[in-house]
Formats: structure tokens, sequence, C-alpha cells
């Protein structure tokens, strides 16, 4: 006969949630901070893996990844790779991860025209030269939203989207509905 | 007795010489439309509002009513065809909402809020398009610019000046300016002309009014593109006082008011 396991303490598995900035402003996770104490609620069934919230830097085994952010470097590419590897649903955060945004307004000039204005013809620019350094990571020769590189399974548009709208598709998902997004919260900006 | 026609099932009638919108706009159902203003000549160019009649697509604002049409609308299917022209119109210009002074009223977004889009779908073009800030009161951005040629027949028809025009093919077309050195400095446009208000998005905006009305409050912060009477709504920011109109056309439109 086997010896009858001590019963272990009950625990719920909590929902674990990663999120991220690529190339944003972090207005995204300003506001999904808006939601205030209802995040409270929210700690009762999920966990933050990586994310500026905790300062963790690397996403483990996930359920939920949010995404803000355009990809504007190599490193913003390995992110969300990372990201799209560790996470079960990876969702698209805000009009930069989603279009390209206000980031991909460089998308008009090349780089070259863009690091020139930055660094050398700007005014009050002090020590003119372009920064070269192994630590920065290489710029994309244009800004791309998130769903031109890796799949990405829902959208929450807005810029930045209402704790609201946070609240309802992270709720849905908790839920195992389908998200969606009431008309009155559907914004691109 | 009254010609009906049906949409959706339901009854409506219309007139000889209506076209299938014109008598839904009449009938206060609203079929998605970016092209078409009421008061200007057809255009059918943006094909939102496509619909089946009898069971083959037409666009409702060039296709005339006739006795007899079963029409369809307000389907899942057409509302996904739609919404996939809307996100081809998204992604073929650059549509950066949240850099936009038009954003609220912009009637290419309030249509991506009404069909429910939440991406682009399709990779973007980030094309290069150019800006044209030189008038003192109008600054072009063809960056937004969805070839409706709406300020093309306003300028026609309303204003009587023939400012704008499109050039090109493909993803070559854009939006130019008739003057001698194509700039719309060099035009004829001035502030009070139907043109320069009729722009469904942000191609042509007007100087020195940014940001009056706060975003949340804007006009389809409040009110859904299917409203059909938005018209009047829309164009209260409008100036346009020119009523000497010889086409016509405007006749019964919100702009013969």
């Amino acid at each position: 006969m086997t010896p009858v396991k001590k019963r272990e303490a009950y625990t719920v598995s909590k929902v674990r949630v990663a999120t991220t900035s690529l190339a944003g402003c972090f207005g995204c996770h300003m506001s999904f901070l808006d939601m205030d104490e209802r995040i409270v609620g929210l700690l009762e069934h999920v966990e933050f893996s990586r994310s500026p919230i905790n300062d963790i830097k690397h996403c483990e085994p996930c359920d939920i990844g949010l995404i803000e952010g355009a990809l504007c470097n190599a490193d913003n590419v390995h992110v969300l790779k990372e990201f799209r590897e560790n996470c079960k649903i990876v969702i698209a955060v805000g009009a930069c991860a989603i279009n390209g945004g206000v980031p991909a307004m460089r998308n008009h000039f090349t780089l070259q025209e863009c690091l020139e204005e930055a660094f050398l013809d700007e005014i009050g620019v002090d020590n003119p030269h372009i920064p070269n350094d192994v630590e920065i990571p290489l710029l994309l020769s244009k800004v791309h939203p998130i769903h031109e590189v890796v799949k990405v399974d829902y959208y929450l548009p807005g810029c930045p989207p209402s704790a609201d709208a946070f609240l309802k598709i992270l709720t849905d998902l908790l839920e195992g509905k389908e998200p969606s997004l009431p008309k009155e919260m559907l914004h691109y900006d | 007795m009254n010609k009906t026609i049906k949409i959706d099932g339901v009854e409506i009638p219309f007139k000889e010489g209506q076209t299938i919108m014109d008598a839904a706009l009449a009938a206060d159902i609203y079929i998605p439309h970016l092209c078409h203003k009421p008061g200007l000549s057809p255009h059918g160019s943006c094909k939102l509002c496509t619909v089946d009649v009898n069971g083959r697509a037409a666009s409702s604002c060039t296709m005339p009513a006739a006795e007899g049409q079963e029409i369809e609308n307000d389907t899942p299917a057409l509302n996904e065809v739609r919404k996939t022209i809307t996100q081809m119109l998204f992604i073929e210009g650059n549509h950066l909402c949240p850099s936009c002074e038009k954003t609220g009223d912009c009637t290419l977004q309030a249509i991506g809020y009404h069909l429910g889009m939440l991406d682009g779908h399709f990779p973007q073009f980030y094309p290069r398009r150019e800006v044209d800030a030189s008038h003192p009161t109008l600054v072009l951005d063809r960056d937004r610019c969805i070839m409706c040629e709406l300020c093309v027949r306003a300028s026609r028809e309303c204003d009587g000046k023939n400012v704008f025009a499109i050039s090109g093919r493909g993803t070559k077309r854009h939006l130019i300016v008739n003057s001698p050195t194509g700039r719309l400095a060099d035009s004829d446009i001035e502030l009070d002309d139907l043109a320069a208000h009729i722009c469904p998005v942000g191609a042509i905006l007007i100087k020195d009014h940014g940001y009056e009305v706060p975003i949340g409050r804007r006009t389809f912060d409040l009110h859904s593109v299917a409203e059909t009477d938005l018209d009047e709504v829309i164009l209260t920011k409008a100036r346009h006082h020119d009523e000497g109109d010889d086409s016509g056309e405007k006749e019964g439109g919100v702009y013969g008011v």
C-alpha cells in the first residue's frame, strides 16, 4: 500500500502576466495603473512576471503578455520574440504596438536624417557626434508594429487604452471568455 | 403610389432618380460610407457602401434605387468586408490617430469604431507623402488623404473653383493642387470654401484652430457615425456661406440649407 501523502496547503494558481514597453512612452503602463485600487482585486487572480512594475528583466513562461510600444531597434525585436516564446496569449496594447503610433512618424525620414537631426544638427547639441557603442541596440531602418514580426492574439487600441479597457480585456480572459471591447471603450487616440 | 425598396427586410419608399444611398439616408438607415455626401455628385470610390442588391454587390451611392430591389446592408458578411476595406485605408496611408488634430472628428476613425476594427491587420505601407503647409490658413497633409475626392467635388460643384484633383495611379495616387506652383498658397482656395472643411479625415486642416475641443468631447466621442443626421453636426464647424451654386446638385442636400 502506498503511503498517503500529506495534503499540501491548498493554493489557487494565479494567472501569470508579463508586460513590457518597446518603442513607446510607458503611457499604456501608466494607464494600466490608473485602475487604482481595482488592481488589488486583480492581484487575487494575477501575478506579474517580467514587468516594469516589478522590475523583473526576463520573461518566464506566462499566460498573458501585454506589449506596449512599436519595434524601433534590435533589442525591441529580441524582447518581443522572448515574449512570444513564453506567453500563451500576446496582447498588442496601444497605438504604437498596433500601427507604430507616434514612433512610426520617423518613418517619413531616413535613419540618417533622424540621427543627424538628433545628434548633429539639433539646436543646443553639445559635442555633436552620432553615438556608436556596442551597448546601444542597432536601430531598425523603419519602425514597425508588433504584428509584423510575431503572431498577436488580441489587440487593445488606444493612446493609451483606458484603465477600464485593460480591466475589461483581462477580466474577460480570466473568466475564460473571448475578450471584447464595448463601443464606448474603443478609441484609437 | 410610392415606389419602394427593401433594405434588410424593411420596406422604404424612394423617389425616381434617387440612389439606394439617398433613399436609405432619407429613411434613417445607415449604410457606411466615406466618399459620399448628400448634395455632391456621387463618386463610388471608397466602396464602403457596398450592399447586396438582389444578390449582387453594388455601391449604394451610385446604384439607382429601383422598384422591388431586395437589399442586404447590415449583415455580418458585408460588415466584415467593410472592416477589411477600412483596414486597407488605414495601412496604405499614415493614419496615426494620436498625433492627428482631426482625431475624434475623423469619419474614417469613426467607421473603424463602428465596425469594431481593432488593428490594421495588414503590413503598414508607411508611404512618404508631401505635406503642403504653404497656405496662411490651411494645411494639406497628404499622409491622411484617402482619395475620396470630397474636396475635389466640393471645390468644383459648390465653391466653383476647381482647386483640387487626383493625379497618378495605384500607390502613386495623390491629391494635386491647381495652382502654377502646385502649392496651396498659390491657389485661390479660401478659408470659407466648403473644400476647406469637407475633408472626412485630417488631410485638409485649418491652421490656428488645434485642439479647441478637447479629445473626449469631439464629434465621434459623443456620436456614432451611424447617426444619419450627423452631417449637420459635423458641418456646424464649417463656415461655408456660398450658396451661389448653379449646378443644382446640392439642392435638398445639407449644403443647400
